[in-house]
């Protein structure tokens, strides 16, 4: 216990040490904006916490909310109503609503419960759900309020509390690694000078700590007693969404200090690298800024089930026009010949006004009374609608609820989206956008954590002019190999023309195989023990070879650079079982070097206040020796300098300035003698930069004792310095001693990618789905991201939109959106000017620059630009403008988005987009509790895209498709009878008949489509990306398509109806004379509707299962077995259908006949229809299904017209692996194409070839 | 024993067979004409027999014989609702016989059977005499044997039947079950269109060719008001029943075009194939 807190202590000196030399370039917070100060006690700065004194927030005028956060849609009691609500906004829910209240008045030509249930039943499913979704929502809720945090209560007293009953004012301590439960105001820390460190990934997806320091009049305020005393009053701005900035003051004992937003503290954030912090609740619950950033989660639809909402306007115009049709005909049957019909015993017009009232009272049907025909009319229109209301598909919501949620079930099964290393697999949290899976056309990316694993690896690095660590991109790997398998029967050709190319070309690609090939080699021979951290194979370097280099001096000056230049320290409390050690630092890329230079033998081991002691691999004895050097000054790293150097004196008095920064700015800094390297080094850097790694320059300079003491009372001047000036000065006493530097090499190390991520992207890309990037992350990150991701490549043409300096420091909004303005202006013209040409354009734009561009007047110039390019990544975007972006692009191109994202700073941007991904596998769960899906790996996409997107895609537009035919089919039928009975509203069918059609008889097929139908396997799916492209251009849910299939179901519907009517009328229907009454006539029609149907998709399917099978021809089979058994049933129940297939229609042989002949008749349309686009029209998943078949028989996978049309299946990219791998063949071929023609001239201008032509026979 | 009636039953059969008495169906390959006469009879509005002069081809018997309604819509949602399935079955019932409006009740009594449709009953009757003698028509066997059997009762009888002010149409013999009044159970097999034939009954004789028939009718039956038409109709039946071309033609016309079609289809890929 004793060692823990002494090294508590230890700790705690040096790290505030540490800090104190790099206050010099921490902005001054608290004089940078005077004006903010004259804000407070004005409107929207009326805030007053009276901090450890909670109890005061209890009652009005300074009563805030609990810290309790709910995030629920509904409560108890709102619930019914609003859902209800929700759900009534279905026009066919509506309808069908009406349709149930007009039954209750006996107003509709069906019984109450056939119309009641199925509506109770469909909208009880669907808020079942909503009511399943929203209870986890609340469990999640009370999960996060039900956490504690240590709270002050009286006397130096700290209590655990639940989150959900802090109050403002409330004193709180907070330990490592924990959440901070609001928004506090920092009061003091474990380190002396009361800095913190603050993870806000989650809130902004930046992944580098963030320093958070207390005021200095509170730092006094470290221990668990001295709150017993405190009293303290803060005025500050009102509870708002704004992240970064904060505006108040503190009045503590009797002195007001300014608070800027160093001193806040935001709910979501996290405290590391420090043992506790203290701070006092300044927002509690809904009135924090990540809560106020957040937005509520909308409920989505789907866009082919809004566009179903259209097909059921058109089917419900259908419905009206045929009911008005019926109620006009009515009406003239009704006032010129139904009361001529003496068999209906209607009162005639003149006897009604004979008679007495009375009678006419009496007189009680409403559908037929001559004396008001208009009444009458007007109750048969509504009977009308309510009878062919099976136009309109009410099961349909029902069938599509079940088939998403099977297909749901089966996408979350899939094996092939499971990971190992997590145990997790894919959820999709709501079913209702499984078939918008498939016609994403733009995917936005956050960074961190969903492309990559917030990990750094050392990779690779160039020491003295030599690279290490593998020199051969992936990217060149790869063309070459394409190369050699793509150019040999060009190779061939050439051959045979022209005999002098015969000698190097073959020379020239074993060149570059035979190197790859030696790389890889060397990449994979030693595969030792993995280092996290740490993917550096080659063994010139490893296990100490590094010895046996040549620049002996450099190198090693590279290593001390790497051990010595950091702000890190070693953990100590690992347990010793290895004498390697971890560390902690600012960045993981700091991390990454200590590692490494642990690896090579330079263990950094202790840290004091101006000492730093390494642990040295010494080539002279061949033994580790440990050393001590004085840190002598500490020049931190900031994003302006880019560069961060220590000056330290080894054990020999000797002083160095060590450098690492941007090779830009070390470059230019270089002395004469320290540019030795500097050509081979420029080179490897262009090509680790390629490869997507971030690389770093090393670079040193010895410094005289006399130069260095002249220049640091320039130094400590400087620092002494307060008041503005005091940074430039500074950074100009910096300057003076960061020159005339040698340069030593540099450094790559990879954000790490998650796994798979680059194959993902390239098939994404090969799908035509064009993918953005967003970060919160600096722009040098996200750039080198994109390259790792090959979203940007070496010859792209980038464009890169920020503020210039002027505009930003003159903070004038007309003149910064001039600005950017401009720079859109003139990248679009370029972009026109250049479109034919290969290469293709990157747009690369910071948060600054887009919270101009996405302003009202220049959005439009923005989005055209960001629209023409291949890739775009916008870069310091705070969550709101990541919605902000997103809801713009779904807007302006109307094109399907989806987002994907790990944090909590995604969720905006997860709920704004069409479909929301959230990435499961890291901590936070609030991405994944606004996103519609949860991946546990952002390179699942691809197979849930490309392979269940496409297939739930096709699935749902068949099924619906489907769904419109047959009930049109069937419902056309009624009307057409209706010609024949006078629109009386008589119905041809068993009011039986007609329930069972959409729930037992039609229903199970249609699900099974909807479930299990696939027009190509997943394998070729992911082999022919470019199918994907059905979902987007929508082919399979065009208009057109819509209405053939509604049109198919009118000439199904007048085949079924006039065949039958012709066919069993007037004459007998069996050999002893019957003939067919309205029952057998209703019976056989509707056996005949039963059989075209179910055969109908039957043509459809194009995947046949068991399953399948039985349930279209189960589904036909059952059709004979119930009415069989109805008919069977006493005549009490079945009615009419008594015995009507044993007797009536079962032993006509004319009933089978017709059976046979309409299904033939009603489907010959359509056949003739997919036989000719087969054969002259084929779409892209018929040849696929046809080469699928052929190449199962005679299983030649390899063949070359498969690999053709695989090929070509591919949709030319400009993003993407494979696309990088075309342009640096094309390089190669130009290359190739240079170096023939070079060594032609060189061959034809050599005297022997001259002397061949020449020869005395020409 | 149970061997020797086995070995008794296999002699029994290879008898059958060696005697070459094999029970056997004779597929006639010859088309089984289907003959067909249809007379409207209500032109003139005095009911006299009326003649059909000359039976144009050999008609077999079963002849069945049909009265066709024409512009007659049996199928009227008010009409077709107008019954009582409980009545008919049971009988003597207060209850359940509101839906048979308007002819439900008369002078507080109810009727037997009530509803529109039975009150309507055709009452038309023909008789058919052939060289001076009386063709036997058999009226049995007319209606579904379910319907007789499990829909109208066996002791369920007229009663109050037709005792209104509206006399619709045929009257029925009250000491009848509905059971066995046939033409009431055929009538209430509505039909579902407005033109429908209903079976009258049966000649069990064959017809020659340039038989001349006479039929006298008593017609009772209006349709005068609405416009209706009456026929009367004698047909032969085939397994596939009455004389309709539609079937046949149809049938013929889908294959020859779909051969047609396929015929097309495999010459254009033929020639043309895609690629």
């Amino acid at each position: 216990m004793a060692a823990a807190s002494s090294r508590k202590r230890k700790g705690k000196i040096r790290w505030s040490k540490l800090y104190s030399f790099a206050a010099c370039f921490r902005p001054l917070t608290s004089e940078e904006r005077p004006a903010a100060r004259e804000l407070i006690g004005q409107p929207g700065f009326s805030r007053v916490v009276f901090c450890n004194e909670p109890h005061l927030h209890k009652r009005k005028p300074y009563k805030y909310p609990y810290n309790y956060i709910s995030t629920t849609k509904y409560n108890v009691l709102t619930f019914l109503p609003r859902a209800l609500f929700e759900q009534f906004r279905r026009v066919a829910n509506f309808y069908f609503l009406l349709a149930a209240i007009f039954s209750l008045f006996s107003l509709a030509p069906f019984s109450r419960a056939s119309l009641i249930a199925p509506l109770v039943f469909v909208v009880g499913i669907s808020m079942l759900k909503e009511a399943v979704e929203d209870w986890h929502r609340f469990l999640q809720d009370l999960d996060v309020n039900n956490r504690t945090v240590k709270t002050h209560i009286s006397n130096g007293v700290f209590v655990d509390k639940l989150w959900k009953e802090l109050r403002v004012g409330d004193v709180v301590k907070v330990n490592k690694g924990e959440y901070f439960p609001s928004d506090l105001l920092l009061l003091s820390s474990s380190y002396e000078d009361g800095v913190c460190y603050v993870e806000t990934m989650n809130l902004d997806g930046e992944t580098n700590l963030k320093i958070k320091r207390c005021l200095e009049a509170s730092l006094c305020l470290n221990e668990d007693e001295e709150f017993s005393k405190f009293k303290a009053t803060v005025h500050c701005e009102d509870p708002n969404p704004n992240l970064y900035t904060f505006v108040g003051n503190i009045e503590f004992e009797k002195e007001s200090y300014p608070l800027s937003p160093s001193q806040l503290l935001l709910r979501d954030s996290k405290l590391r690298n420090t043992d506790y912090i203290y701070g006092v609740v300044i927002f509690s619950g809904h009135d924090t800024k990540a809560v106020r950033n957040s937005t509520r989660s909308p409920s989505k639809r789907s866009r082919i089930e809004r566009k179903m909402d259209h097909i059921i306007y058109i089917l419900f115009s259908m419905l009206v026009l045929v009911s008005l049709v019926s109620s006009f005909g009515s009406l003239l049957y009704l006032r010129q010949d139904m009361v001529d019909w003496w068999y209906l015993q209607l009162p005639d017009d003149n006897k009604v006004n004979d008679l007495d009232d009375s009678n006419s009272e009496k007189y009680d049907d409403r559908f037929f009374n001559p004396s008001k025909p208009v009444q009458s009319a007007g109750l048969q229109f509504i009977r009308a609608l309510i009878l062919y209301g099976y136009l309109i598909p009410i099961s349909l919501y029902v069938s599509i609820e079940v088939v998403k949620v099977l297909q749901t079930m089966l996408i979350n099964k899939d094996i092939e989206l499971y990971d190992d290393v997590t145990c997790k697999s894919v959820q999709a949290r709501t079913s209702n956008l499984n078939e918008e899976l498939g016609q994403v056309e733009m995917i936005l990316s956050d960074k961190t954590g969903t492309l990559t694993c917030n990990q750094m690896e050392f990779r690779k690095c160039s020491i003295a002019g030599l690279s290490y660590g593998g020199d051969i991109t992936e990217v060149d790997l790869a063309a070459s190999m394409r190369m050699n398998t793509d150019f040999e029967p060009f190779e061939f050709s050439i051959d045979e023309t022209d005999g002098a190319t015969r000698s190097f070309e073959p020379f020239e690609f074993s060149v570059s195989s035979f190197s790859a090939q030696n790389g890889n080699a060397r990449l994979t021979k030693t595969e030792g023990p993995v280092i996290k951290g740490f993917n550096f194979r080659d063994d010139r370097l490893t296990n100490k070879n590094w010895i046996h280099g040549s620049n002996l001096f450099d190198i090693t000056m590279f290593f001390r650079v790497m051990a010595l230049c950091h702000t890190g320290i070693p953990l100590e409390d690992d347990n010793h079982k290895t004498d390697k050690l971890s560390y902690e630092a600012e960045s993981p890329e700091e991390v990454s070097f200590l590692i490494a230079s642990q690896e090579f033998g330079f263990q950094f081991c202790r840290r004091t206040q101006s000492l730093m002691v390494l642990k040295e691999f010494d080539p002279s004895s061949m033994k580790e020796v440990e050393r001590e050097y004085k840190l002598l000054n500490l020049l931190e790293f900031s994003s302006s300098r880019k560069r961060m150097s220590v000056i330290v004196s080894n054990e020999d008095g000797q002083i160095f300035l060590l450098c690492k920064g941007a090779d830009s700015i070390i470059f230019d800094r270089l002395a004469d003698n320290g540019k030795a390297y500097e050509q081979a080094t420029t080179m490897h850097l262009s090509s680790y930069a390629e490869d997507g790694l971030r690389t770093l320059a090393f670079a040193f300079r010895t410094i005289e004792a006399a130069e260095y003491e002249s220049w640091n009372t320039i130094f400590t001047q400087a620092k002494a310095t307060i008041g503005p000036e005091r940074e430039e000065l500074l950074e100009q006493a910096s300057e003076m001693i960061e020159k005339d530097l040698i340069l030593l090499g540099v450094v790559a190390v990879e954000d790490k990618l998650q796994k798979g991520v680059p194959e993902c992207i390239d098939k994404l890309a090969q799908a035509g789905l064009k993918i953005w990037l967003l970060t919160g992350d600096k722009r040098e990150t996200a750039i080198n991201i994109g390259f790792a991701c090959s979203l940007l490549r070496q010859d792209m043409k980038q464009f890169h939109l920020s503020l210039s300096r002027d505009a930003e420091s003159n903070n004038q909004v007309k003149d910064m959106k001039e600005d950017i303005l401009q720079q859109i202006e003139s990248s679009y013209k370029m972009v026109c000017e250049e479109r034919n040409k290969e290469a293709p354009f990157g747009l690369v734009i910071d948060g600054k620059a887009l919270e101009i561009a996405l302003r009202g007047d220049v959005k439009d110039e923005f989005l055209q630009l960001a629209v023409n390019c291949a890739s775009v990544i916008c870069c310091r975007v705070s969550p709101k403008q990541k919605a902000l972006i997103t809801r713009l692009v779904k807007q302006y191109t109307g094109k399907t988005t989806l987002a994907i994202g790990d944090g909590a700073n995604d969720v905006g941007m997860i709920q704004e987009a069409d479909i929301g991904v959230g990435i499961s596998g890291m901590e936070g769960m609030q991405a994944v509790m606004a996103g519609d899906l949860s991946l546990p790996q952002f390179r699942f996409l691809e197979r849930l895209l490309i392979v269940h997107g496409h297939w739930c895609y096709q699935r749902i537009s068949k099924m619906v498709l489907y769904f419109v035919y047959k009930n049109v089919a069937f419902g056309l039928t009624l009307f057409y009878y209706e010609l024949y009975t006078s629109f009386s509203g008589e119905v041809l069918y068993d009011d039986w008949y007609m329930t069972m059609f959409n729930v037992m008889l039609t229903s199970l097929p249609v699900i099974a489509l909807g479930v299990l139908e696939q027009d190509v396997s997943s394998d070729i799916c992911l082999q022919f990306p470019a199918l994907y492209q059905q979902g987007p251009r929508n082919v399979h849910f065009s208009w057109s398509r819509i209405i053939g299939w509604i049109l198919n179901g009118v000439v199904s519907s007048l085949v079924i109806f006039l065949a039958n009517i012709y066919i069993l009328s007037p004459t007998a229907m069996r050999e002893n004379g019957f003939v067919a009454d309205i029952d057998s006539l209703g019976a056989i029609t509707y056996t005949c509707i039963i059989w075209t149907v179910n055969c109908q998709i039957a043509l459809i399917t194009s995947h046949f299962t068991w399953i399948q099978h039985l349930s279209i021809w189960g589904s036909i089979l059952l059709w004979y077995i119930f009415l069989l058994v109805y008919g069977a049933l006493p005549p009490n129940f079945s009615g009419n259908a008594f015995q009507v297939l044993v007797e009536g229609i079962g032993s006509a042989p004319l009933y089978w006949m017709i059976t046979v002949l309409v299904v033939v008749v009603s489907l010959l349309p359509y056949f003739i229809h997919i036989v000719i686009q087969r054969s002259y029209f084929p779409m892209d998943d018929h040849i696929i299904q046809e080469m699928e078949q052929c190449y199962k028989k005679y299983d030649v996978r390899d063949n070359e017209m498969w690999v053709r049309e695989q090929r070509n299946s591919q949709r030319s990219t400009r993003i993407g692996f494979s696309a990088r791998v075309d342009a640096k063949i094309l390089s190669f071929n130009q290359q190739l194409q240079q170096k023939k023609l070079s060594i032609y001239r060189s061959v034809t201008n050599s005297p022997i070839y001259r002397s061949i032509t020449t020869s005395p026979f020409s | 024993m149970h061997y020797a009636s086995i070995v008794m039953l296999i002699v029994e059969a290879f008898s059958l067979f060696t005697q070459q008495s094999l029970p056997a169906c004779k597929p006639v390959l010859t088309p089984e004409w289907v003959v067909e006469i249809v007379e409207r009879y209500d032109i003139g509005c005095v009911p006299e027999p009326f003649r059909i002069d000359k039976v144009p081809k050999y008609m077999k018997a079963p002849i069945y014989i049909y009265y066709q309604l024409e512009n007659y819509y049996q199928n009227h949602r008010r009409y077709v609702k107008s019954r009582s399935d409980k009545q008919l079955l049971h009988g003597q019932n207060e209850h359940g016989i509101s839906s048979c409006q308007p002819v439900e009740v008369n002078n507080d009594r109810p009727i037997i059977p009530c509803g529109l449709i039975a009150w309507s009953l055709f009452n038309d009757t023909f008789t058919f005499i052939r060289n001076r003698a009386e063709l036997k028509v058999n009226r049995k066997n007319i209606a579904w044997k379910s319907d007789r059997e499990h829909k109208f009762g066996k002791n369920v009888y007229p009663f109050n039947f037709q005792n209104g002010t509206l006399i619709g149409g045929g009257k029925l013999n009250p000491t009848i079950p509905l059971s066995d009044q046939e033409d009431l159970i055929v009538w209430m097999r509505t039909s579902a269109l407005p033109s429908f034939r209903k079976l009258y009954g049966r000649i069990e004789k064959d017809l020659d060719v340039d038989d001349v028939v006479v039929v006298h009718l008593m017609n009772n039956y209006n349709t005068y008001s609405f416009g209706g038409k009456k026929k009367l109709v004698l047909s032969t039946t085939s397994w596939l029943g009455g004389k309709n071309d539609f079937l046949g033609l149809a049938y013929v016309f889908i294959g020859s075009s779909s051969v047609t079609i396929a015929v097309v289809f495999t010459l254009l890929h033929l020639l043309s194939p895609r690629h």
